[in-house]
């Protein structure tokens, strides 16, 4: 990106013109360069804005529309469920609308709507006039709607996944051999892949995008939940993607990993979901109890009582939700000291999600308590999550699950969880954040209605599920007979349904009426004192005028004249001298500022990134391969284009006044640059995914008498040997010390010197995947033949992508250097890939010793 | 803002410092988890259906050890000088308290945690 031309004299003009009539700023010129740099793009090229406000927008109302389309298929399924033997519905049809409302609810809107206002919120309230990496949320954006529109699709060509939200193999493998499952698979993970990206967004955006002064004991709380529900989706989704992976090869290429005839076994997808899908619940709930976490102080008018509390609760669930998966699999046959074990965690979870509630309840205790619609949905989320979590207590008592498991009684826990922990506080924010996003308020009088509606509608329909439960009806039945006792509650449940479900109508209608005539708000309408509120209204595109010194938690409350001297311009950045999107990084601890960091503007290419990706995934669920190849090559283009045209970028000078005398470098490269921290995370979530396929080779092993098997069905089962896959560690290691030599002599300019050990290890790298691969296919191993044989190829077929990928990085440094993009001091692209190197020797290290000795010892 | 540029902080004025006592109750629960899944799928006899105690009262006794330690440094790192409760300003010193009381919740917690861990132990006796 080249810096603009100074704006001419026409165009200052005419937007003078356009903005004098509301914003007297404006004739401040800094004002207006600034203005020039962020404003959003015009006509069509709307589509083409990456900015974390339109993005966000966009982000969340599309999870929104999800969750209403969620909510009609609950509606239908009460109604089929209203009376006893109703036949409204096939089964069919309703064990697809039951798997589709739990996958849209959770997938397309529980995780989508936490990044939505994530994308939205948090760098406004960081004080930072983007995330770091812009054009990455606008894919993820993208991803998410062309995935969530195909997945949805389905539906309504009869040929939805009818799995359950859980996909349980072998029903989903055996018995279901139709495309929906692979719509299910093949659709979410590319949903996943927008989540990882969401979740090393925010990360880097919680840790290096903090203003100078925000210290780590003074970040709002939202911030604190965020980081940790963001590292939770990088160690959670990660073995879901794995999971799929095997149960895709497993439908397409007939890989036998949960086929128990040739040694596969279906518990491993049940660990590998549950390992995804307790801290999933977890995820859910933490953005949205920090959206509570926000609102309380503002309406309790005073701060937070026990901020390091919620960090510990935050925190401590973040671990502890991963030590309970098993509590989903406590009748599966487990030994009963595994299901203790796990039965134990799930009672201390109890102990740090308690402790935030009680929290809240002593910071409206100790406040000055304000009435408001936000503030009712807060205290009923808070109630019902709490009713939500006793039960939850009472189910992690294996005696106890043993008889509810599978009954409606879960059906009445996991709503009161889910609706209490998520919904009703994601409400509360539609109502606190609406103000801020369009500059108008909803109706208090009408929310309060709202509010009735919900609440009683809520109760009356799922309180009875839990008596339900306990008289015996099973989950996922399509109907029932009639004298078994189920019909009262069902009617009762199925009339609260629709309640509940007028009164989201009430708040769509709310959200969505013409508000023309009704006077914008005044700035910060509920005298918060987080920063997020120091937004005008109407907000600019900007963000916020010039970036703050923060000294307190609550800076409109306890900063004097904080608001003044943003607006006049007298913090960092007030202006765009060069044109260019900039914001401020700081350091992960202490927020001393770091750098000035350019950030991209408006593209298509995130779209049609997007696009091409999506291509690959849906092409690839119908077995067109010809079209997926064309999709993954025009992906492919599309992606190194977006790299090479938008990051790295050269700046013009080595350093820029960013406002207060202070001096900031415009280029970072290695441990301080945002960029290496992306690809850290990143490379942490692919490490994930890894080791989740290694456990699921040690898993085989734990489950058979001998592992590996001398014979099956008349032939020898071959292995991989002992020589090529330790060969193929031998040159991996090679190579990765060619590429740390490479990115040294690049750092002492020999440029030559620099290509041609560039050259050696991509030699080096190749090698390595060919004597990878040279060992299944020289000792005859035919995947198909048995779990071993699969999982030691998927093992394999892992690593030699990932070599390839590595290959692919190096060539891409040395045309950066070749063609000037890139020189001895400023190397961010050698460095990052230098890193990813560490990752990917580490994966050729484990592939090669496990599949080679493993078998010797075991 | 005041400014600590000195040298690079040790670990306890770091953000790892508070993620240590939970990433010991991780290890220990794993630990414990592999331990008994293995021993129960492969090395259980009709004479020998116990999981290994001892295995697993080590691992807790390291694991608990870890998490004092982190524990008791944590709570030297809150309770030193003269802390300005509620530690929230723009000062090293109230950035050090607050990771430190942090830190100190977390490593309780965990060790609550692992004590949970361990007490299946002492409950449960067999694979069954």
């Amino acid at each position: 990106m080249k810096p603009r031309e100074p704006m001419n004299e026409q165009e200052d003009e005419g937007m003078r013109g356009e903005l004098a009539k509301h914003d007297p700023a404006m004739d401040d010129v800094r004002a207006r360069r600034l203005y020039q740099a962020w404003k959003t793009p015009k006509g069509w090229r709307y589509w083409s804005a990456v900015n974390n406000s339109e993005v966000g927008l966009w982000y969340t109302l599309t999870a929104f529309a999800f969750f209403l389309f969620g909510g009609v298929l609950a509606l239908i399924m009460r109604i089929q469920l209203a009376v006893p033997n109703n036949d409204w519905l096939t089964p069919e049809q309703y064990n697809q609308i039951f798997t589709m409302h739990g996958s849209v609810m959770m997938f397309l809107f529980a995780v989508p709507i936490l990044e939505a206002i994530s994308i939205l919120l948090l760098p406004q309230m960081m004080g930072a006039r983007d995330l770091p990496f812009p054009r990455l949320s606008a894919y993820g954006y993208w991803c998410f709607l062309i995935g969530g529109i195909f997945v949805c699709g389905s539906l309504f060509f009869g040929v939805g996944p009818r799995g359950g939200w859980f996909m349980y193999p072998p029903m989903t493998t055996e018995y279901q051999t139709d495309v929906g499952p692979d719509i299910w698979l093949l659709g979410l993970s590319f949903i996943e892949i927008a989540s990882i990206a969401a979740a090393v967004e925010l990360i880097v955006g919680a840790l290096k995008c903090r203003p100078p002064g925000m210290r780590l004991n003074l970040i709002p709380l939202y911030g604190w939940y965020i980081l940790v529900v963001a590292a939770m989706i990088l160690f959670a989704f990660p073995p879901l993607i794995a999971g799929d992976l095997l149960m895709e090869l497993e439908r397409a290429f007939d890989w036998p990993f949960f086929d128990v005839q040739r040694g596969g076994d279906p518990l491993l997808w049940q660990h590998l979901f549950w390992i995804f899908g307790h801290p999933e619940v977890y995820i859910v709930f933490l953005p949205s109890i920090a959206l509570v976490a926000m609102i309380v102080p503002t309406f309790a008018r005073t701060p937070m009582a026990g901020y390091g509390w919620i960090v510990l609760a935050a925190v401590g669930t973040g671990f502890l939700s991963f030590g309970l998966w098993v509590h989903h699999m406590f009748t599966t046959g487990l030994p009963g000291i595994s299901i203790g074990i796990f039965s134990a965690a799930s009672e201390a979870v109890a102990i740090p999600t308690g402790v935030q509630i009680f929290c809240f309840i002593a910071t409206l205790l100790i406040g000055r308590v304000t009435k408001s619609v936000c503030l009712l949905f807060v205290l009923a989320g808070l109630a019902t999550f709490i009713i939500g979590g006793l039960t939850g207590v009472m189910i992690a008592i294996a005696p106890f699950d043993y008889q509810a498991h599978d009954t409606y009684f879960i059906v009445g826990h996991l709503h009161y969880v889910l609706v209490g922990g998520t919904i009703f506080p994601i409400v509360a924010g539609f109502y606190y954040y609406y103000p801020l996003v369009t500059g108008k308020q909803l109706s208090e009088r009408l929310g309060t209605i709202t509010f009735w509606f919900m609440l009683i509608g809520f109760n009356v329909a799922f309180f009875p599920m839990h008596l339900t439960g306990l008289i015996g009806m099973p989950r996922r039945v399509y109907t029932y007979p009639a004298e078994m006792g189920f019909e009262i509650p069902n009617m009762i449940s199925s009339v609260g349904a629709f309640v509940l479900g007028l009164g989201f109508l009430l708040l769509l209608w709310d959200v969505f009426r013409p508000k023309g005539k009704q006077p914008l708000v005044r700035r910060n309408i509920w005298n918060a004192g987080t920063l997020e509120w120091a937004a005008r209204v109407p907000d600019m595109p900007w963000g916020i005028r010039s970036i703050p010194i923060i000294s307190t938690r609550y800076p409109i409350w306890e900063q004097d004249n904080l608001l003044t001297d943003i607006d006049a311009g007298k913090f960092y950045l007030p202006d765009a001298e060069e044109g260019l999107r900039e914001t401020i990084v700081t350091s992960t601890v202490d927020a001393e500022p770091m750098q000035c960091l350019r950030v991209p503007g408006p593209s298509f290419l995130p779209f049609m990134a997007a696009l091409f990706t999506g291509g690959v995934f849906i092409f690839g669920t119908y077995h067109w391969w010809i079209l997926t190849g064309i999709s993954g090559a025009l992906s492919f283009g599309t992606i190194v284009t977006w790299l090479w045209t938008g990051t790295a970028i050269i700046p013009e000078k080595d350093s820029k006044d960013v406002g207060l005398g202070l001096q900031l470098p415009t280029y970072v490269s290695g441990s301080g640059a945002v960029g290496w921290w992306a690809m850290f995370i990143t490379m942490l979530g692919d490490m994930t995914a890894f080791v989740s396929l290694v456990f699921g080779y040690f898993f085989y092993w734990t489950v058979h008498e001998s592992f590996p098997p001398v014979q099956f069905d008349g032939r020898v089962i071959a292995g991989p040997g002992v020589v090529w896959p330790l060969v193929s560690v031998g040159l991996g290691l090679a190579g990765w010390i060619a590429v740390m030599i490479a990115r040294q002599v690049n750092r002492g300019d020999r440029a030559r010197l620099f290509y041609a050990t560039i050259g050696v290890a991509v030699c080096l790298a190749l090698a390595s995947a060919s004597a990878m691969l040279s060992g299944p296919y020289r000792n005859g191993m035919d995947p198909t033949h048995h779990v071993y044989s699969a999982s030691v190829s998927v093992l394999v077929l892992w690593t030699i992508i990932h070599l390839i990928v590595g290959v692919v990085m190096l060539i891409y440094c040395a045309a950066r250097r070749l063609t000037g993009r890139m020189d001895a001091g400023q190397d961010a692209d050698i460095v990052n890939v230098a890193l990813f190197w560490h990752f990917l020797l580490l994966t050729v290290f484990i592939t090669g010793t496990v599949i080679a000795l493993f078998p010797k010892v075991a | 803002m005041s400014s600590d540029r000195s040298e690079p902080k040790p670990i306890r004025h770091r953000l790892w410092w508070i993620v240590i006592a939970p990433t010991l109750w991780a290890i220990h629960f794993l630990a414990c988890y592999l331990t008994v899944a293995i021993w129960c799928e492969k090395a259980t006899t009709s004479q020998n259906s116990g999981p290994p105690i001892a295995w697993i009262f080590g691992y807790s006794i390291v694991a608990l050890a870890g998490i004092v330690y982190v524990g008791m440094l944590s709570y030297r790192n809150f309770r030193s000088g003269n802390p300005p409760l509620p530690y929230d300003f723009d000062d090293p010193n109230d950035r050090t308290h607050f990771l430190g009381f942090t830190a100190f919740l977390l490593a309780v917690l965990s060790a609550i945690s692992t004590l949970f861990t361990l007490l299946v132990f002492l409950f449960v006796r067999t694979c069954d």
